[in-house]
């Protein structure tokens, strides 16, 4: 009998770690997210259909449609890379927005989006997207998230420019 | 000019710093008490130099002098003087400052106790808060100076410390003010708060660094910052409640915590934190768990630097993070050879903690408590996991996963339930040597019927009004079977609870003739640290119960009305009444909408005012019009005006049930805390009389 009392600590402790990755494991399959530029989502094709993807992309100022009754929000985003160092050396999150807004062979993202149209929805905002890709190839969106870097990260005062 | 004499300031106080870890080295090893005595004195000085470089940036802030990039960065001419001084925090480079002005606050308190009978400790408690001093001092002088202003160059406006050649200094016309979601009273304390909780985790850290250094395998380290790590874990819990009472009343989404990254970061050295509170119990009254309390400490400190450096250095996307920033490899740095060292050292000093005791039960005291550290380690293991997922998953796949609030709220809410029903049953448990001598000749499982027994015994009567709540629930007609696990518990936690305040209160007033009021006054009075800790207990089930109420039960619906419509949620029928549109003499341009509150039979309930704010600089605002009582909040937004007529306004409604049952919880855990912290009269043992352990040491060596 002197070892039954550390076994069954063994045994209850074994127990508890094999209950939290149980825990950790189906949790993160149930909800994990793929982040995929909108270029990695085109090439994804149909197999993405479906599946959980957070997606962020250029603002399109033309494209925005807003419908207040129904709620019903419709735009485009246009590809930015995921880089972080591939954005600091074209310039900057603001920088990288905008060239992506110009110019016309980017590949885009139709969005829609049901709830109020948010605040910092405007062209050349960041658009972070959490939602699913239809089968019709526009990205329905659950959650909109809005980034408009060029306030936050001048820092350099703007008068100075002139 | 200032802001040079701001970061000579900052130099000085980091060699000083510097000098102080040097003296205590050298004092410690040459045996000269005078350097130990420099060195403290050296550590001392940290904290007014700090003060002058702190008080000078924020001299800089309040006229507003723009020429310096950290004031051009978080103030403009409109913020009212408070604002000014609290943008100290409102930044990257001045909360960094702040960091270790808070920092040296709690060095220098720490340096000035009585230290005849713990001298041994105070070099290295020294050299722990110095080198934390200096690493965010370090911070600030090589990458993040806050005093660094702007030069005009011929290629244009640059800001440097030091003057570029042919430069001449620059100011900028206006600020860019701070961010206007920061521009708000629970913003104002929320940072320090946090901070403080932070900062103070250092002490015990650095007691328990001189405890392994020195060998001295006793809990009297734990006993000397017992205090410490109360009030770093009452500020910490503030921290996090106030920000979560920010989110809820600014940001206009509902809810109170997304579990955010960074809210992660700050809820991690929490969770370490709260399970090393409860297992130094266990260390101080049977001897065991030494080793799991070192890394519980070291944990909790790698954790801080860790939130710091989540924080700051921009390395997640959140609402919270500043822009992003060189200091993030720094931090890495230095997280590694503080956490290796530590983690070395105690592997070291491994068989010196060699636990007094054995545990026999699984039923005893300590094992429940084990078992709340090993909860609590479980949810910290789901939280890391959460927020390294993605770089993991990126790193190995190159394609970036992230987990979002359903996986925390589905691994970590079992376990949530769990803590507190154990929260209830380990108070009614025996601690194991008590009944042992009975028990020597028991087998195992006979051992364990009785300790379960025993707890039984005390738990029939107070599950009895837990029943009755379940009971009541079901013939509400709620369904949801987690809701109903999570309120039962609560329930049985909060009934054995009270039960043992009044059984305790009860034998008083028979033994010694008082009234029980008089009775639970004194007996509160008498252990505080048992009656705070219950309090505590009371003040997280009534946050429980909050909880549960929003997470399960929040419903919302969104709508555009036209003057005169309605919209209905969870039986109240709210009404578009008006709508006015005014500036302020801040800058903003308020919309704000008027509508009644109706409840199901149609009787009027009050008027509400959800506003939205824009900015001067275009950032607008979304302030809630809220009906609160004790059953449920209604929660009105008016969204978006842009482009909407003036005769239709879309909004969007919440009901949150209970949610008040959480801010309230947070007022009765901020009492407990304070019970349990409260200084009693000096009734420690001397060192003779304590619970002796085999280590041999001489006071004053």
């Amino acid at each position: 009998m002197a070892h039954s009392p550390r076994i069954k600590f063994i045994l209850g402790g074994v127990l508890i770690l094999a209950a939290v990755i149980y825990l950790i494991v189906s949790s993160t399959q149930a909800s994990a997210q793929y982040f995929l530029t909108i270029e990695e989502l085109n090439a994804k094709g149909e197999s993405i259909i479906g599946k959980n993807v957070r997606v962020s992309g250029a603002v399109l100022g033309d494209t925005i449609q807003y419908d207040p009754q129904s709620l019903t929000l419709q735009f485009s985003v246009a590809h930015v890379t995921a880089d972080n160092r591939e954005i600091e050396a074209q310039g900057g999150l603001a920088e990288v927005l905008y060239q992506a807004t110009i110019d016309p062979n980017r590949p885009r993202l139709q969005v829609i989006y049901h709830g109020p149209k948010p605040d910092l929805l405007r062209n050349e905002a960041q658009a972070i997207m959490t939602g699913k890709m239809g089968a019709d190839g526009i990205f329905y969106a659950d959650e909109l998230l809005l980034k408009c870097p060029t306030r936050y990260e001048e820092a350099v005062p703007v008068q100075a420019e002139g | 000019m200032l802001a040079d004499f701001g970061f000579g300031i900052l130099l000085i106080a980091f060699l000083t710093a510097l000098y102080s870890i040097g003296a205590a080295l050298y004092g410690h090893f040459s045996r000269r008490q005078k350097w130990v005595e420099s060195a403290r004195l050296a550590m001392l000085l940290t904290f007014p130099l700090l003060t002058l470089a702190s008080l000078t940036l924020i001299y800089l802030l309040v006229i507003g002098d723009f020429n310096i990039r950290f004031v051009y960065e978080v103030t403009s001419r409109d913020m009212p003087t408070y604002l000014k001084i609290t943008a100290l925090w409102g930044g990257q480079s001045g909360s960094l400052l702040f960091w270790s002005w808070l920092m040296s606050l709690f060095a220098t308190a720490v340096t000035l106790r009585k230290w005849e009978r713990d001298r041994e400790f105070l070099p290295w408690v020294i050299l722990v808060s110095s080198i934390t001093i200096a690493f965010f001092l370090s911070l600030n002088i090589f990458f993040e100076n806050p005093f660094q202003r702007f030069w005009q160059t011929f290629q244009g406006v640059e800001p440097a410390t030091f003057r570029p050649a042919n430069a001449i200094p620059f100011t900028a016309e206006e600020g860019r003010g701070l961010n206007p979601l920061l521009r708000h009273p629970g913003m104002v304390i929320h940072p320090p708060m946090l901070y403080l909780g932070f900062v103070a985790y250092v002490i015990p850290y650095a007691f328990a660094i001189a405890a392994l250094i020195t060998g001295r395998a006793d809990d009297r380290w734990i006993r000397l910052t017992r205090r410490w790590s109360l009030t770093a874990w009452l500020f910490l819990s503030l921290g996090l409640v106030l920000g979560g009472r920010w989110a809820y009343d600014v940001l206009g989404w509902g809810g109170y915590w997304a579990w955010d990254p960074v809210e992660i970061a700050a809820f991690m050295p929490w969770l370490t934190g709260t399970a090393f509170l409860h297992s130094v119990m266990i260390q101080e009254k049977r001897g065991m768990l030494k080793r799991w309390n070192m890394i519980l400490i070291i944990l909790t400190y790698s954790l801080v630097v860790f939130g710091t450096f989540l924080t700051r250095s921009g390395v997640l996307s959140s609402v919270h993070a500043f822009a992003q920033s060189e200091i993030g490899p720094a931090f890495f740095i230095f997280i590694g050879i503080t956490l290796v060292t530590s983690v070395a050292l105690l592997i070291y000093r491994w068989d010196s903690l060699q636990a007094e005791g054995q545990m026999h039960s699984m039923f005893s005291r300590e094992a429940l408590f084990l078992l709340n550290n090993l909860l609590f380690m479980g949810i910290l293991v789901i939280c890391f996991w959460g927020v390294i997922s993605p770089l993991i998953s990126e790193l190995i796949t190159g394609q970036k996963v992230t987990v979002g609030p359903p996986y925390y709220e589905r691994a970590a809410g079992p376990l949530f339930a769990l803590l507190v029903l154990l929260m209830g049953i380990a108070p009614l448990s025996a601690w194991g040597h008590i009944t042992l001598k009975n028990l020597a000749a028991q087998n195992s499982l006979e051992l364990e019927k009785r300790y379960a027994l025993a707890i039984a015994r005390l738990l029939w009567k107070p599950a009895i009004p837990a029943l009755l709540v379940l009971i009541g629930l079901l013939i509400a007609g709620i369904t949801n079977i987690y809701a109903l696990i999570g309120l039962t518990f609560a329930a049985l936690t909060a009934s054995i609870t009270i039960y043992e305040f009044w059984r305790a209160a009860r034998a008083r007033e028979r033994a010694q003739g008082e009234n029980l009021l008089t009775a639970l006054w004194r007996l509160a009075g008498r252990n505080r640290r048992r009656y705070g800790g219950y309090t505590i207990h009371l003040g997280v089930i009534l946050m429980a119960i909050g909880i549960i109420g929003i997470e399960m039960f929040q419903s919302e619906t969104q709508k555009s009305l036209a003057v005169g419509e309605n919209i209905q949620l969870a039986g109240y029928t709210v009404r578009y009444d008006s709508l006015a549109q005014f500036p302020t003499n801040d800058g903003r341009w308020v919309t704000r909408a008027v509508v009644s509150v109706f409840d199901k039979n149609g009787q009027f309930l009050t008027e509400l005012y959800p506003r939205y704010d824009v900015y001067a600089d275009g950032q607008p605002m979304t302030i809630p019009g809220v009906r609160s009582t004790l059953a449920d909040d209604l929660y009105v937004l008016l969204i978006n005006w842009e482009g909407v007529t003036a005769q239709v306004a879309p909004f969007k409604v919440y009901h949150n049930p209970l949610v008040n049952w959480l801010w309230l919880g947070a007022f009765v855990f901020i009492f407990g805390t304070l019970i349990a912290a409260w200084p009693e009269e000096e009734r420690e043992p001397l060192p003779t009389q304590a619970r002796k352990t085999k280590a041999i040491y001489q006071p004053g060596d």
